[in-house]
């Protein structure tokens, strides 16, 4: 048989009706709910008088809209009704939900990992762009339209087109202090915030073998910011090692059939893609954003663009807008940007492994004057197991803010947002003008620099704390 | 939703690359949960200052764009989320047809779903449409039919690319659910056959 990649396989595996020429039905196995993109789904359901086909194959959280202090006591009215919406929506439909008082809650993205709903093999949607995460399992997994989560609730299944398929290659192996989130970063100022568009990513080689799982799905998170609807990476021993004794993982003899099936997922050798891109592992530094779109980014020593730097006429437009947005002078030193808060959460950088990294570095240490630091753990689950290690206290006593579990600051749709022309280090995933509140000046880092920039008030390189703490 | 066959009307040139839809949509009005009466919060923190007047450098609200159902936008319109709130608020406002070089994948998607048509054409002829439209009505015919654009007096004319799919649910304004349903023996034999 020809060498097939993952994505292939995947495709093959799910196509219910495959006629040339048409978009091929697609059967979907993990549906995962939230909020603010599935109440005029239901809705639709309601009005046209359809069930959901497989609640058994749904599942439901609540994350953008929660508070992450008094999360029970909901009052913005219209968050509220969004939140009642949802648990009324869910009891009538028969879907399992991780509403605000289960202590399985938190971000869709970190819950389905952690509950092992996040299979190999799986396709899975959402309603909201970073279900690539999934990916990092060996799932074909993409964000979708409320129209869609309708089509899915009501039959299982999406018209899709065969995506074409890339290689992101990632040679060699990662610095000391170099962490997944860098790696990501530079794959996107390399090659552009729309590479991946209308291609599904594979991520490969030595640098990403060497990852965790959650640092692994920190890299597939943010491929929707590279314009790709997906990005995966073939599962491994790793992977199995993750999810045995999760929740919704086989037990006994069940597990070690399954894990035989997930180790025929993996890519052939020799396999062809329609696309390959290759970054030296070995040469990524700890990556700071300066503008308002992910691509927009550079190594700890850079500095700050100027608009003459563009390639063409656009690029140099979009450079001047977003330094004029950023309120950042050409040529400034990335060391010599001062931030006014640092936020320490989603669902690309805000599972356990992301809180002991920045904890590494804060512990001993203080809050710079006149920051505002905050830690929003990705799910329940997450918190309680970093306050068992004694993580939250690490936190407050350095002056961080220890928050419940939510989308929070990301996005801002809580009570969490960023105020006007102030600058946040944020471990999230997009620095667009208002995202994080209209006016926030966002630079995406990793939790390790966040950290860092916590202490000092500005961006350090991490890797040299050690001679300069304390300063 | 509602059939696109020909549709004329009057266009809006937004100059920027990378519009994303944190910017079509923001999100302090994701909160609502009807499809409907998005349109007043449209490109909402660029529309209008932060006294809540219009803002009059933004290039939606120049005179010779009011009324206008064609946007004409850069490359990677539409990127980030995929909150579906993006293409509901442009509809409400009035859009049926975007020009652009290059769209997100999912924000494509949403558009065709709710009868919006996204139309791909090459840069040169995006820019092109730019320059006859900036600061000016500028009315273009799309025929979705024969895949074509043109307007009346400058002499633009181009034919575009789009999925037979796509076109024919925009054509018919298919509800795809229903289309879907047609197909539930083959998703019954699925399930049995995989065991899901």
């Amino acid at each position: 048989m020809k060498p097939r990649t993952i994505i292939d396989k995947i495709w093959n595996e799910h196509a219910v009706r495959a006629e040339a020429g048409k978009p091929n039905l697609m059967y979907v196995d993990l549906h995962m709910v939230h909020e603010v993109t599935s109440p005029q789904a239901f809705e639709g359901l309601r009005l046209s008088g359809r069930p959901v086909r497989r609640p058994d194959l749904t599942f439901a959280t609540m994350d953008h809209n929660v508070p992450t202090l008094n999360r029970e006591s909901i009052t913005d009215a219209i968050s509220k009704k969004q939140i009642d919406t949802l648990f009324d929506n869910c009891k009538e439909f028969g879907v399992e939900l991780a509403d605000i008082h289960s202590p399985n809650n938190g971000i869709v993205h970190i819950i389905g990992p952690e509950l092992g709903l996040t299979q190999p093999g799986k396709t899975i949607v959402c309603g909201d762009s970073h279900t690539s995460t999934h990916g990092a399992f060996g799932a074909l997994a993409f964000g979708i339209g409320t129209s869609e989560v309708e089509h899915v609730l009501a039959t299982q299944t999406l018209w899709q087109s065969p995506p074409k398929t890339m290689e992101v290659h990632v040679d060699g192996r990662l610095g000391t202090g170099v962490t997944a989130k860098d790696i990501i970063l530079s794959i996107i100022a390399k090659f552009g915030v729309d590479f991946g568009s209308g291609y599904v990513l594979e991520y490969t080689g030595e640098a990403i073998r060497g990852l965790t799982m959650e640092e692994r799905m920190t890299i597939c998170n943010m491929s929707i910011e590279a314009g790709a609807r997906a990005g995966l990476i073939s599962p491994d021993q790793v992977t199995f090692d993750y999810l045995k004794g999760r929740r919704f993982v086989p037990e006994g003899a069940a597990f070690d059939e399954k894990v035989n099936q997930w180790r025929q997922l993996a890519t052939d050798e020799g396999a062809e893609y329609d696309e390959r891109v290759v970054i030296a592992g070995d040469e990524i530094e700890p990556m700071v954003t300066w503008g308002t779109n992910p691509s927009q980014g550079v190594g700890i020593h850079g500095t700050v663009p100027y608009p003459e730097d563009g390639r063409n006429a656009t690029e140099k437009k979009v450079i001047k807008t977003s330094l004029d947005y950023m309120a950042l002078e050409p040529g400034t030193k990335i060391t010599d940007i001062h931030v006014q808060h640092v936020f320490l959460g989603s669902c690309t950088n805000a599972r356990i492994g992301d809180l002991r990294e920045a904890a590494k570095i804060i512990r001993g240490n203080k809050v710079a004057e006149g920051i505002r630091a905050m830690v929003v753990p990705g799910s329940q689950q997450v918190k309680l197991q970093a306050e068992e290690e004694g993580l939250d206290q690490v936190f407050k006593e350095a002056g961080f803010e220890w928050r419940d579990s939510g989308c929070s600051m990301c996005l801002g749709m809580n009570p969490d947002f960023v105020p006007e022309g102030e600058r946040c280090a944020s471990t999230s995933n997009r620095n667009f003008e208002g995202r994080q509140g209209k006016g926030a000046r966002t630079h995406l880092v990793s939790p390790a620099m966040a950290a860092g920039a916590a202490i000092y008030g500005h961006f350090v390189d991490v890797r040299n704390l050690d001679k300069t703490v304390s300063s | 939703m509602e059939a696109l066959t020909v549709h004329e009307g009057n266009t809006a040139v937004l100059e920027r690359a990378n519009v994303d839809t944190d910017q079509i949509i923001p999100k302090q009005f994701l909160k609502r949960v009807e499809r409907t009466g998005f349109g007043q919060f449209l490109f909402f923190d660029w529309r209008f200052k932060s006294d809540g007047e219009e803002d009059p450098s933004f290039e939606l609200n120049y005179p010779s764009a009011v009324n206008a159902s064609i946007l004409i936008a850069d490359h990677n319109f539409g990127s980030g989320s995929s909150r579906e709130h993006a293409p509901w608020a442009l509809q409400d406002y009035g859009f049926r047809v975007i020009v652009a070089p290059s769209y997100s994948d999912i924000f494509y998607n949403n558009c065709v779903k709710n009868g919006i048509l996204p139309v791909r054409l090459p840069e040169n002829q995006v820019y092109e449409l730019m320059q006859n439209g900036k600061n000016r009505e500028y009315h273009l015919t799309v025929d979705l039919q024969n895949q074509q654009i043109s307007d009346k007096n400058e002499g633009f004319q181009a034919t575009f690319e789009i999925d037979p799919y796509w076109k024919e649910m925009l054509l018919n304004g298919w509800d795809e659910i229903s289309i879907t349903l047609q197909y539930e023996e083959d998703i019954e034999a699925y399930e049995k056959r995989v065991k899901v």
